[in-house]
């Protein structure tokens, strides 16, 4: 998206210049937002209205712009981002930018760059000689890298609400509650993923152990097993649980199959035990030890699985990314080509991993938690739908429909 | 008493095109287009005015189209800024000749096109500007601003009709008659939503310049082949006074564009 920001003055209410200038942008193709409007209040007043116009290309836009201006919009002039230097390594300046999740320019020597990658809460690092920018995190950053600080030259592109073609997405954009039916929604979902496998989309899970816990796993084997996903995000103690229930038959040393039953911790430190022997989970199924499981499930039908630790962890299963930072770079990597991800049943790794996508990818969030689902829904506003539910009946219902059958 | 500016067509011609109506091949009949100018200034003199002469200039063949000369209001007189080079000349002997009248001269920014009364019309205290073919939509704001009025930008989208007294006039009992086609939708609203009684003029009155005309109270000096419109005025108690124009017409100009009045407004509320 290209952009520039146009000034209309005058008496453009009863000329009904604004909202003919806003129909001839919309018309070509291209999208507004109105960034500042004042309307004079007596009749001899004049208002004025200052508007970011955005188009697919800078050819499209410049036409768009050369039309506006036979009805009197001005082009305002843009100042480049103000920029200071890094104090210390991991130390960004003070006043330094904080970014969005949202497309991001800056503009420096007068030409405008995009931000690279577009990643929140990040500083934006400028580059002169190679005329690029990027967001960086702490880690990041070096001493003496030049930093944006404060908002000037500072663009964000918002992603807009599409006007021709509306999906699920956009139409539901919400949460729908505990008390809330949900067939309907799960039914247009599955729809989505289909369109989603069909255009060669990546569909990313971040799972919780609550899945295996509440015995929802065959529904997000079914899944895998049918090619509906294509990256799996969790944490160590999700693979530790999916295993003890693969070989030991329990989660947390409960059996799903028993209506009254002990628990306790032991099985599931045996489970580790046994991956870490067998050297990692894909060994463990190559050596016919693992048979089942998401896991298993994930291994045999090439799922990418992006296994990162937590401080609870029963020390770690191999090939679990424990250190936080390398975690955060790994997921970020793992994440740059998803187009649709599903966040069910785990707070934390969900806004982790929702506060690394990219703007326009489809999410969904599912969890018991009304806070939990709320938060992670934030982050995609427009992309978002959120379900308080448990787990297992969504997950259930959703591979019933994308795989056509019922377990 | 109304005052009013004409030029005599001394050195009226068409010596070059600008607007669609304009053909030096075809030209203007001279001896006629004397005659046609001087029953507009008989007929205007008659009635309840004060007409002005202003010397014309050779090498200026459209100095004798006066309403083009500026806006006046009060005893401020806005200078035009033409748009093309080929009547930027009018402009210095039109400002001079207003201030030696003791009007008070109000500069538009040279960037700014703006061919006054001939885009500028008041209905009541609106002023209503055309814009696109002729002056800037930015000038309006201007003039706006120096006035203290509301000003109704319309686009104007047929270049037969490329000045807003082409195919708009306001009536002095809060109408007007206009050629709707002649502007954009926005336009068309914006002006249906300022004037409530709009009478229509058809596409072939109005390619006779009908709305070209001179009020001066319930007189109405108009150029001839309008019959439609002259009943639909005469039945609203107005008297209409059709006039020959052809050989003005060939310059895209008629009774309208051949006068300026001094001023067309006393105040603005």
């Amino acid at each position: 998206m290209f952009s520039e920001t146009i000034e209309l003055r005058g008496h453009i209410i009863d000329s009904l210049i604004l909202p003919k200038v806003l129909d001839q942008i919309l018309t070509h193709g291209a999208n507004f937002k109105i960034t500042e409007i004042n309307i004079g209040r007596k009749r001899a007043d004049q208002s004025f209205a200052r508007i970011e116009v955005s188009a697919e290309t800078t050819d499209a836009l410049d036409d768009l712009i050369l039309r506006l201006r036979q009805h009197g919009a001005e082009v305002t002039k843009r100042e480049d981002a103000l920029l200071a230097s890094a104090p210390a390594d991991g130390v960004f300046p003070r006043d330094f930018y904080v970014t969005t999740n949202q497309q991001t320019f800056v503009r420096f020597d007068g030409k405008e760059i995009e931000v690279q990658p577009a990643m929140m809460d990040s500083a934006i690092a400028v580059d002169r000689k190679r005329g690029a920018a990027r967001a960086v995190k702490f880690f990041d950053v070096c001493k003496g890298d030049e930093i944006v600080v404060g908002h000037q030259g500072v663009r964000v592109v918002p992603v807009q609400r599409a006007t021709s073609r509306t999906d699920v997405f956009q139409f539901i954009n919400t949460i729908i509650d505990a008390d809330e039916p949900k067939s309907a929604i799960i039914r247009e979902l599955a729809g989505e993923l289909q369109r989603a496998r069909r255009a060669k989309g990546r569909i990313a899970v971040v799972v919780g152990p609550a899945i295996v816990r509440t015995d929802a796993g065959q529904h997000l084997v079914r899944l895998i097993e049918s090619r509906y996903i294509d990256r799996l995000f969790a944490g160590n103690s999700f693979a530790a649980y999916d295993v003890e229930r693969a070989l030991f038959g329990t989660s947390l040393g409960i059996s799903p199959d028993l209506a009254f039953s002990r628990g306790g911790r032991e099985n599931l430190v045996r489970a580790v035990n046994t991956i870490r022997e067998a050297g990692g989970i894909a060994t463990a199924v190559q050596k016919k030890i693992l048979t089942s499981g998401i896991m298993h499930a994930c291994v045999r039908h090439n799922v990418d699985i992006v296994l990162t630790g937590s401080i609870r962890g029963e020390g770690s299963i191999p090939g679990v990314t424990t250190d936080a930072i390398e975690a955060q770079k790994v997921m970020r990597e793992k994440l740059t080509d998803v187009t649709h991800a599903l966040l069910l049943a785990t707070l934390q790794h969900s806004l982790a991993v929702a506060s690394m996508l990219a703007p326009t990818v489809k999410t969904v969030c599912v969890d018991i938690d009304p806070s939990a689902v709320e938060r992670a829904v934030e982050h995609q506003p427009l992309q978002s739908i959120g379900l308080v539910t448990d787990v297992e009946p969504f997950l259930r219902e959703l591979a019933d429909c994308v795989t056509g059958s019922k377990l | 008493m109304r005052e009013l500016l004409l030029c005599p067509p001394d050195y009226y011609g068409i010596e070059y095109e600008i607007n669609p109506w304009m053909s030096r091949a075809r030209g203007a009949e001279t001896a006629l287009a004397q005659k046609q100018w001087h029953q507009l200034h008989a007929t205007l003199s008659a009635l309840d005015c004060k007409v002005h002469l202003i010397a014309p200039q050779q090498g200026l063949p459209d100095m004798v189209f006066t309403a083009n000369a500026g806006l006046t209001v009060g005893r401020k007189f806005i200078p035009s800024n033409f748009r093309h080079k080929e009547r930027a000349g009018e402009q210095p002997f039109f400002a001079k000749w207003m201030q030696q009248c003791g009007y008070e001269a109000s500069w538009l920014p040279e960037n700014l096109y703006f061919e006054g009364e001939g885009d500028a019309l008041f209905s009541g205290d609106v002023l209503f500007c055309g814009y696109k073919f002729r002056s800037d939509i930015q000038s309006h704001r201007t003039v706006a601003d120096m006035l203290g009025c509301l000003a109704i930008s319309v686009e104007l989208i047929d270049p037969r009709f490329y000045h807003l007294d082409t195919c708009f006039c306001p009536l002095p009992d809060g109408g007007a008659f206009w050629f709707p086609m002649a502007f954009d939708d926005y336009g068309q609203r914006a002006i249906r939503e300022h004037i409530i009684d709009l009478i229509d003029v058809s596409p072939e009155e109005a390619t006779h310049f009908s709305c070209n005309a001179v009020i001066l109270g319930r007189d109405i000096v108009l150029p001839e082949g309008a019959p439609q419109l002259v009943t639909k005025l005469e039945h609203r108690g107005y008297r209409c006074h059709a006039l020959p124009m052809s050989e003005f017409i060939k310059a895209g100009g008629a009774c309208k564009c051949l006068v300026m009045f001094m001023p067309q407004r006393e105040s603005v509320a």
